[in-house]
């Protein structure tokens, strides 16, 4: 059985001094030579690890034959931000994890394939052949929140002829995908082309709106919205809660990267928003936020970066592909560490790190073997930067203003998983905000499920 | 786009600025702020709402010109406009009738103190400001405190009006000289609120100041406003930007003020030659 076909990309040395994109992507050749490995399985294992059920041996069989464009009208009947999620899915726990060619090889390089067939449909896009909405049926709705879970909940309720008003806080489209994932792995211009064609199914897309503050979900009623969708993702940062974290040059990743990805710090000074970065920087976890701060790191000149995890490599819940490029890129992982303190100077910047070692114990709830602390392991890492990257939770502001919306002891919105209705009658959410911080494509997931019981509310009304 | 509608020179480089944003002057209350952005490549800017006007949709903004992005902002006209305006943000200032309330106004504070002094005054509190400034000619919105106080207190450094000294010296005097002071509200400088809160907390007179610690989103989204209060970590964009003044974390603060002076250091010489520049051409 052969291998899959390699995606080229940047050599390790050049792409730490720039933010392009890492991989270049498959040319048509390389996509019909990786598509050809596909056995077209009739139970099509792989389809049933896609949250989205996205018909994949279909897509693939397309490529084989050459009808790029088909193959990409196959994945956009369930998945309207392929590009993204061929750039970000964790495929490897998701379809790639169920392929038949994985049990005794390399599964089929599914997100591979689809993101080829994504860019090949965005570059020979013509406009006239646009997805027509169904005819208007001048329904208001409102969506709260521009990330994958509103942008893909919005795409739907438009296709369904929905008149469609997408609210953000921000400047800017995209949540996560704007501020969180840096232009190295989703460049900017992608997601703009995304956004731009879900704006062209007629969604009206409004910034500098703060539900609960710039307006309320009462007052949306009142002005003749018969349902909304929250998606307001997992925005809170949480910090470590240890001596010295508010030390000058201690970050939680969410500022780091929104600096850097939505003010475009990188670029200072010709964009007015700083960013500070020293010559050794620590980034504390080991998720997808914690490569993405790390290697961000390194491109704005960082002359060591490391990564402080307190469990082990395979536990790191970071993507498998974003692993190993840091790992090329020449980042310094120190597994089973953890913080105890950070240390200032006496002007009150951050000096050092106070760590210790870690061993695995007994499994936890969650299966994965208990990190404890090694007696006496204290050493001082030797950083000027901190950048905090120990998850994020849901931020409170629309959900205190909202009486009678239902939370978790997480203050996660609670959602119906098969409809994503909320305690309020035509209120729905899904995304992170419901979850908890999770994936892209579970939070599309969420958002089509809504708009599609959000249209049956609407319409039993 | 915000429009703006009308601007003024309130003082040496600091500037009025009345912004059409509808949907924040219907929802603003005295304490409120927004985050302004000026062009493309701008930053996120806390500015406190200085006025409303519902009906007219504005809402009325006042900035000291003190880096690049503030003194890019202060060159605005009518008809320019603000990209983006984000708001009502935090918490409006808990007013209640309390007795006698005394508002510090240091320089460009006295900005957002008026709209609190309003509505303390509207309360039905007696109302006793406290304006201080360098000298005399930085002193703004005297006619507009006027109207709403019951008395007004001057200072300046150079003495070129009222006391010559720091507000610190007024609130003394205004205490000392029997006024029973129910709530003390403080907005300006950093070492001038942390002054009048130091002073205060001998006095035990509770006060509130209203803190504009470095911004990103304003939202809670990022943490970079964060602030030591009563020995915890808060948020000051949507846990404040009200505090209890005795509580502060003033030291840390001030430093953390400064996490990007070299930065904005940088910025404003490279503006200042290139503005320079132009003005030859
Ligand atoms: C740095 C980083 C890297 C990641 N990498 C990956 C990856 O590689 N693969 C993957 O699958 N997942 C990844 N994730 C997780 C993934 O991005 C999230 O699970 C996903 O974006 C959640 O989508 P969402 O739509 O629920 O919320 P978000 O993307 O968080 O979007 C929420 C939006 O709502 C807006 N909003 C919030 N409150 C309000 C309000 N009151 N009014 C109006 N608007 C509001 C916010 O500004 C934001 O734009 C990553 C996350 C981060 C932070
Ligand atoms: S499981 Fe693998 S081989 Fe089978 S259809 Fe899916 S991608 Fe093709
Ligand atoms: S400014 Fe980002 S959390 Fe307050």
């Amino acid at each position: 059985m052969s291998d899959k076909v390699k995606m080229r990309e940047q050599s390790p040395a050049e792409r730490i001094r720039n933010f392009n994109e890492v991989p270049y992507g498959y040319d048509e050749r390389e996509a019909v030579q990786e598509a050809s490995r596909c056995l077209g399985c009739k139970k099509r294992p792989c389809a049933q690890g896609c949250p989205v059920e996205v018909d994949i041996p279909d897509f693939i069989a397309r490529i084989k034959a050459e009808d790029f464009t088909g193959a990409a009208e196959v994945i956009k009947r369930k998945n309207s931000l392929p590009a993204i999620c061929g750039r970000v899915c964790p495929q490897e726990s998701q379809c790639e994890a169920l392929c038949v060619l994985g049990r005794k090889g390399e599964p089929v390089a599914i997100g591979r394939l689809e993101r080829f067939v994504a860019d090949y449909e965005r570059e020979h896009r013509s406009s006239d052949a646009a997805v027509v909405p169904a005819a208007g049926n001048k329904t208001k709705v409102a969506v709260v929140g521009s990330g994958p879970a509103g942008l893909t909940a919005a795409a739907d309720l438009a296709l369904m002829g929905y008149e469609v008003v997408l609210f953000e806080a921000l400047h800017a489209p995209g949540g996560v995908l704007r501020y969180g994932i840096p232009e190295f792995r989703l460049p900017k211009a992608i997601l703009d082309e995304e956004v731009g064609y879900i704006r062209s199914l007629g969604v009206d897309l409004q910034y500098n709106m703060l539900v609960g503050a710039t307006l309320s979900i009462e007052e949306l009623f009142a002005d003749g919205y018969k349902a909304v969708f929250i998606g307001t993702g997992a925005g809170l940062p949480y910090f470590l809660g240890i001596p010295g974290e508010n030390l000058n040059g201690v970050y939680s990743a969410n500022e780091f990267l929104t600096r850097v990805n939505l003010m475009r710090a990188y670029r200072f000074p010709e964009y007015d928003t700083p960013v500070r970065i020293g010559r050794h920087v620590a980034v504390v976890g080991g998720g997808n936020v914690a490569m993405d701060a790390a290697r961000t790191a390194l491109r704005l000149g960082a002359e060591r970066v490391s990564i402080v995890y307190r469990r082990a490599w395979e536990e790191m819940p970071a993507r498998e592909e974003e692993k190993h490029h840091g790992r090329e890129e020449g980042i310094d992982f120190k597994l089973l560490n953890n913080p105890v303190a950070i240390l200032g100077d006496d002007k009150g910047w951050v000096e050092g790190m106070e760590c210790v070692r870690m061993e695995l114990g007994e499994p936890d709830e969650s299966g994965r073997r208990r990190p404890v602390v090694i007696k006496g392991s204290e050493y001082v890492l030797d950083v000027d930067t901190v950048v905090v990257a120990v998850g994020q939770g849901p931020n409170p502001l629309l959900i205190q203003s909202t009486g009678g919306l239902e939370t978790n002891r997480r203050g996660n919105i609670t959602a119906d998983p098969e409809t994503m209705a909320t305690s309020i009658p035509g209120v729905y959410a899904g995304g992170d905000i419901v979850t908890g911080a999770a994936t892209v494509i579970a939070a599309m997931g969420a958002g089509k499920i809504a708009a599609r019981n959000m249209d049956a509310y609407l319409k039993g009304v | 786009m915000y429009e703006i509608k009308h601007a003024a020179d309130l003082a040496e480089s600091i500037r009025l600025l009345v912004v059409s944003a509808p949907m924040v002057a219907a929802k603003a209350k005295a304490g409120h702020f927004v985050v302004v952005r000026n062009g493309e490549t701008g930053e996120r800017i806390p500015l406190t709402i200085a006025d409303y006007d519902r009906e007219q949709g504005t809402i009325t903004l006042v900035i000291q010109s003190v880096g690049k992005s503030s003194s890019e902002i202060c060159e605005l006209k009518a008809g320019d406009a603000f990209t983006d305006v984000l708001g009502p943000l935090g918490h409006a200032t808990h007013i209640d009738r309390v007795g006698t309330v005394v508002c510090v106004a240091g320089g460009v504070g006295v900005a957002p103190v008026y709209p609190i002094a309003r509505a303390f005054k509207e309360a039905g509190n007696k109302l006793i400001s406290v304006i201080g400034a360098r000298s005399k000619d930085l002193i703004f919105f005297q006619t507009e405190m006027e109207a709403v106080s019951d008395a007004v207190h001057y200072t300046t450094d150079d003495g070129s009006y009222g006391l010559h000294g720091f507000v610190t010296d007024a609130v003394r005097n205004i205490v000392d000289g029997g006024e029973k002071v129910s709530e003390v509200v403080a907005i300006g400088p950093l070492p001038m609120m942390r002054a009048v809160a130091d002073l205060t907390r001998g006095y035990g007179i509770p006060t509130v100041v209203s803190l504009n610690a470095l911004m990103v989103d304003g939202t809670g989204m990022c943490g970079g406003c964060r602030v030591t209060v009563g020995g915890e970590t808060k948020f000051s964009c949507v846990d404040g930007p009200d505090f209890d003044g005795h509580q502060v974390d003033f030291a840390e603060l001030l430093r953390r003020q400064n996490r990007f002076g070299e930065e904005e250091k940088m910025a404003y010489d490279r503006h200042r030659k290139e503005g320079h520049k132009c003005r030859i051409r």
